[in-house]
């Protein structure tokens, strides 16, 4: 099973490879909305991961309003592109834009994490239309994508496959052995984005267990890499434009995107502690003061 | 470069392994799924040659992907394959799939209830001298214990080519737990199979044999010697572990007055301890004894040695049904 996906070219994406400043707008709105959501959902919870979803806002937004093919309403689809979370602390981000694509009711999202809702920390595909693949324990995402790529090669389907890396996710062997095997394997429906923002759990990811040279691991396994700032909506979604206009990609994608833990809100931002916490209502109208206000 | 032809009693891993009948049976009931329309997807990890799935490859190059020596990475992929709508089977040794993919395998493929089908084989002490690293004799005990998991132990091949047939209209995630492939067949070809359903031998009033997997052979060869010998034995098939045919148990367990459970495991949450979980809560009056690895790391050696030290061969098995009578009387 050697031989590249090749399909024709997509319509859709040709020939506006750059996003317009109205486009650009949208997505940062999208960004914003995603932190404003989780804030409000956390409330609920009273326990959450605030800065790991801060940091792919813009990953979140580009992908579900820009990269990603989508059909309102129709989460089963079979030609979606899909999208799956290595670093699946980060789906109260996800849920909202979920919601807002009418995979299911927005009145769920009100009862995040309470008994018998189906919305939890980390995404379950069985309970939650609209989520391609559970998660929650770091490490297998990579893999499950491959195994939805080489499924749509033999089913004839040339979705795309996302999958969101933790930088911390780096550490895990199985991400590396799909590495080698996507690589392997010649997937090029296969777009991996690594949030590099830099903190895990236990403090800076540098400090716990070095992962740098990332681009460089990447390069050595094989992979097509691609390094960006992660919170610039416009670059990331004129890259994301550009892999998905070229229809004879024969590597996997690696997009590196340099981001910033928490970004958005000042003192999350310089605290690393706020991996996961909880806002008093004070300092969550604070929180979203600021993000309101924002660029990012 | 030329060589000598090579003396006829040296071999060599691939050509012995391709000409085992035991292992086409695999390959060939994969084969069957796809011509009759299933999507069918097939990997496995290093051990095409050891599995037979070789086969499969060559018939069908679009539907195999080696995987290399990455089974977590296979198990999680094949989560991926089902849920993108094909059909996979990956097969690699017991061991490795239970206890190397054992999270793989609950979070990725049983908790989102995918129809992965999971091929663990020579499972048991069946790797003989390679050792316990290559054992599996706690696979079906961590298996059974995973929600939503169906876990089948097939006796033969014709039996694993019937359950794999009959998994194409199976909705779940299935482990399937089967020996190297040169075990002697039980059945005929056209096996019939049915999740969940025990494959009653005999009946008896005396002892009832209930057998897993690659034990029903050396069981049923029990079963004539005792019955031979007057004693109104009796055997049951439990391919099925999850979910367990409790009601063919609790039948056997209100005639006869002993159960004996046998299965190439350890006693301890295997299929012996499925049938005392049921047994013990429904009162049953039968004496329960299992019968398998005590507990204990295999010693090493060649397979058919290890059977008759733990008393898993026919002759083992036998013996330890009249031990048990003699107990009880």
């Amino acid at each position: 099973m050697t031989a590249p996906l090749r399909t024709a070219a997509d319509p859709s994406s040709a020939g506006k490879l750059v996003p317009t400043a109205a486009e650009i707008a949208r997505l940062r709105e999208r960004a914003r909305f995603v932190r404003l959501e989780t804030l409000r959902l956390i409330q609920i919870a009273k326990v959450g991961h605030y800065t790991s979803v801060f940091s792919c806002a813009e990953i979140f937004a580009v992908l579900y309003y820009d990269a990603m093919r989508l059909k309102r309403g129709e989460p089963a689809w079979p030609d979606r592109d899909r999208f799956l979370m290595g670093k699946g602390h980060a789906a109260v981000g996800l849920y909202p834009l979920l919601a807002d694509w009418d995979f299911f009711g927005k009145d769920l999202l009100d009862g995040y994490t309470r008994l018998g809702n189906p919305l939890g920390d980390h995404p379950d595909m069985r309970k939650v239309p609209g989520v391609d693949f559970s998660s929650g324990s770091i490490g297998h995402a990579l893999s499950g994508g491959i195994g939805m790529a080489l499924a749509g090669r033999l089913l004839k389907r040339d979705f795309d496959v996302y999958v969101l890396l933790g930088d911390g996710e780096m550490q895990e062997g199985q991400v590396w052995e799909a590495a080698l095997s996507a690589a392997h394997h010649r997937i090029g429906n296969l777009i991996a984005i690594v949030d590099r923002n830099g903190y895990q759990l236990d403090g800076n990811v540098d400090d716990i267990i070095g992962v740098e040279p990332l681009a460089g691991k990447w390069r050595a396994f094989g992979w097509d890499v691609h390094e960006v700032d992660g919170h610039d909506a416009a670059a990331l979604a004129g890259l994301l434009r550009r892999l998905k206009a070229d229809r004879n990609r024969d590597r996997p994608v690696c997009v590196i995107a340099r981001t910033v833990k928490g970004k958005g809100v000042s003192y999350m931002e310089t605290e690393p502690g706020w991996h996961l916490g909880y806002l008093s209502p004070d300092d969550e109208a604070r929180a979203a003061e600021e993000i309101a206000r924002g660029d990012a | 470069m030329t060589s000598a032809p090579l003396d006829p009693q040296s071999w060599q891993y691939r050509q012995i392994n391709a000409r085992a009948p035991g292992l086409g049976y695999l390959s060939n009931a994969l084969t069957s799924l796809v011509e009759a329309g299933h999507p069918v997807m097939a990997g496995t990890a290093d051990l095409q040659y050891s599995n037979g799935l070789v086969r499969f490859a060559e018939r069908h190059p679009e539907r195999f992907v080696q995987f290399g020596i990455s089974e977590q990475n296979m198990v999680s992929a094949a989560a991926g394959m089902a849920a993108a709508g094909a059909m996979p089977f990956v097969a690699t040794f017991a061991s490795f799939l239970a206890l190397l993919c054992c999270e793989q395998i609950r979070t990725d493929i049983a908790y989102s209830a995918l129809p992965v089908r999971l091929i663990g084989h020579h499972a048991g002490i069946a790797l003989g001298f390679y050792g316990t690293s290559h054992h599996a004799t706690e696979d079906l005990a961590i298996m059974r214990s995973i929600a939503d998991l169906t876990v089948v132990a097939p006796a033969d091949g014709p039996q694993l080519a019937a359950a794999i047939r009959a998994s194409a209209d199976h909705p779940r995630p299935i482990y399937f737990r089967i020996g190297r492939g040169q075990e002697p067949n039980v059945y005929a070809e056209d096996a019939p199979f049915s999740f969940g359903k025990a494959i009653v031998h005999a009946e008896g009033s005396d002892i009832v044999l209930i057998a897993c997997g690659t034990l029903v052979h050396p069981a049923r060869a029990a079963l004539q010697s005792l019955r031979a010998a007057g004693i109104d034995a009796g055997l049951i098939d439990m391919p099925t572990i999850k979910p367990l045919d409790e009601e063919a148990i609790l039948a056997a367990a209100g005639r006869a007055r002993i159960v004996l459970t046998l299965e190439e495991h350890n006693i301890l949450g295997g299929l012996g301890g499925a049938v005392a979980e049921v047994m013990a809560e429904s009162g049953a009056r039968a004496r329960l004894v299992r019968h398998g690895i005590r507990d204990e790391y295999s010693l090493i050696a060649p397979p058919t040695h290890l059977y008759r030290h733990y008393r898993l061969d026919a002759d083992g098995i036998e013996a330890v049904a009249r031990e048990a009578l003699n107990r009880l009387s």
